[in-house]
């Protein structure tokens, strides 16, 4: 297996850090310990590619080649990064002019890319490489009774489909499934969440994100496990806002590798729980007292 | 207002050659007007042209209305368009083009938040190397006006609260690195000379 450079990006470290927290538990737990990519740089993101193009392939390329450097692939939990590491890395491969532009840039602080650097996500890895079975084996504390909507957002399955299907995505589902908890069937898997819109056109972005909660809630749904950090901001911290204009009980918005953690029996103050602006515990602990 | 009504006099053809000469973008003139990108872009309700309406006003050479368009500020990168449509034509990085343009020539809706937020975005990848989001949400509310401020006290105590407000600035250790690469990489510009 190759070496994994893991590439948590800027949310990571910041609002998202719950995503961080939950991915290392639950990387160790599993006995494969995440090791971060030495001095990466943030991927430039939406924003980056919205003013220059080659500067934004760049940004990118300085982290495929460090990656490069160490022998390593990217892993890579954030969907934003994850499509401009992806697309970029493409982008260098097909196009020669690009290629050599960008490697001029990089002679200029001394690095080398070469196109060797693939660029990993957190469900593939769990789900191929390290195997549902052996996590199936690790569970401790199944989830039984727990009903969960996966959404997976955008920027994993489109425009490239690399690891999983692009409009019925199921890596995130094997794993939900294999802790014991209920996955209820939810249309808007990969819908938009409204991504920076709901704080610059607030209007418009928070009606995305009252649909998605809404059709969570009207499945069934506990919770919902998310992927990306942009996704779990935008339907946690929101929703008391929301509140105020529509019928909206509260619903906690988790990141797959924190349930995944629960059920691996990693205690919930190692998971980030308690970092949900609402409040995940009052579900859990239903469920728990329902399943004893 | 101006009527709704377009005129040879509208067109430029420099922006039809620009906008076509795009990567893969040569294929926007095999649009068939199926309307499948509007139809499953998930901001298509709030848009003053659809996104087939602006692929189609930018193949004919409509600049203003295109450059001058709320679409393009209201497109998220969902990619939804992209994967839709049936001629593989690049929607979604059309109008990333588009935004660039728009950045560079200044025809953006006046007060919009989003190209300030991608200039402070810009500012501080190029100083610090990475984005510290709380300073960068402060930031562009500076900018974008303080009243806003006040419908976020809430939403700043409740992610202080749970510890995901901070002030740390994060940067990378070799922080000269991206000043030299973006500088070697040379201005990309849009606009043909
Ligand atoms: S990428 Fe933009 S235009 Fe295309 S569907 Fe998404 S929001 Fe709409
Ligand atoms: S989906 Fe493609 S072919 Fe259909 S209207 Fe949109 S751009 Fe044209």
């Amino acid at each position: 297996m190759k070496k994994l450079a893991y590439y948590p990006g800027c949310s990571l470290t910041g609002t998202g850090r719950a995503y961080d927290e939950s991915l290392r538990a639950v990387f160790a737990a599993l006995g494969e310990p995440l090791e971060e990519l030495d001095d990466w740089n943030c991927c430039g993101a939406t924003s980056y590619m919205s003013i220059d193009k080659a500067k934004a392939y760049a940004l990118a390329s300085r982290n495929l080649a460090l990656a490069e450097r160490e022998e390593a692939d990217l892993l890579t939990p954030c969907n934003a990064c994850y499509l401009v590491l992806e697309k970029t890395r493409r982008h260098l491969a097909d196009s020669a002019e690009m290629g050599q532009r960008v490697q001029h840039a990089l002679d200029a602080i001394g690095l080398r890319y070469e196109g060797k650097v693939r660029i990993r996500h957190p469900l593939e890895i769990l789900t191929r490489q390290i195997g549902v079975e052996r996590i199936k084996e690790a569970v401790k504390e199944p989830l039984k009774g727990l009903k969960v909507a996966p959404y997976y957002g955008c920027q994993v399955v489109r425009p490239y489909a690399t690891f999983d299907d692009q409009y019925d995505p199921q890596t995130m589902d094997q794993l939900l499934k294999a802790t014991g908890a209920k996955v209820v069937d939810y249309p808007f898997k990969t819908r938009c969440c409204g991504a920076s819109q709901t704080g610059t056109l607030p209007k418009v972005g928070l009606h995305l994100v009252y649909r998605l909660l809404k059709e969570a809630q009207d499945r069934g749904a506990d919770v919902m496990a998310v992927i990306c950090s942009l996704c779990q901001f935008n339907l946690d911290v929101y929703q008391s806002k929301l509140r105020r204009v529509y019928d909206l009980p509260p619903i906690p918005i988790l990141y797959f590798p924190q349930i995944l953690g629960l059920a691996l029996g990693i205690p919930a103050d190692e998971l980030g729980i308690d970092r949900c602006v609402v409040s995940a515990r009052p579900v859990l602990e239903r469920r728990a007292a329902h399943a004893a | 207002m101006r009527p709704n009504i377009r005129t040879e006099a509208d067109r430029s053809p420099e922006f039809a050659h620009w906008i076509t000469s795009l990567p893969g973008a040569e294929k926007i003139r095999e649009c068939m007007h199926c309307g499948l990108c509007s139809a499953s872009c998930p901001l298509f309700a709030y848009m003053d042209y659809s996104p087939r309406q602006l692929m189609y006003l930018g193949r004919e050479g409509f600049r203003d209305d295109v450059l001058g368009s709320f679409t393009i500020w209201l497109c998220t990168s969902c990619y939804q368009c992209t994967v839709e449509c049936p001629r593989q034509i690049p929607v979604t990085e059309i109008m990333y083009a588009l935004k660039r343009r728009a950045i560079e020539e200044k025809t953006y809706p006046k007060r919009l938040a989003i190209p300030v937020l991608a200039r402070e975005f810009r500012r501080m990848v190029y100083d610090r190397g990475r984005i510290s989001e709380s300073w960068l949400v402060m930031k562009l509310m500076l900018k974008t006006g303080i009243h806003r401020m006040f419908g976020m006290v809430g939403l700043g105590w409740n992610l202080l609260r749970t510890g995901r407000f901070s002030l740390r600035r994060e940067t990378i250790r070799h922080r000269g690195d991206l000043a030299r690469m973006l500088e070697a990489v040379g201005h990309d510009s849009e606009v043909v000379p």
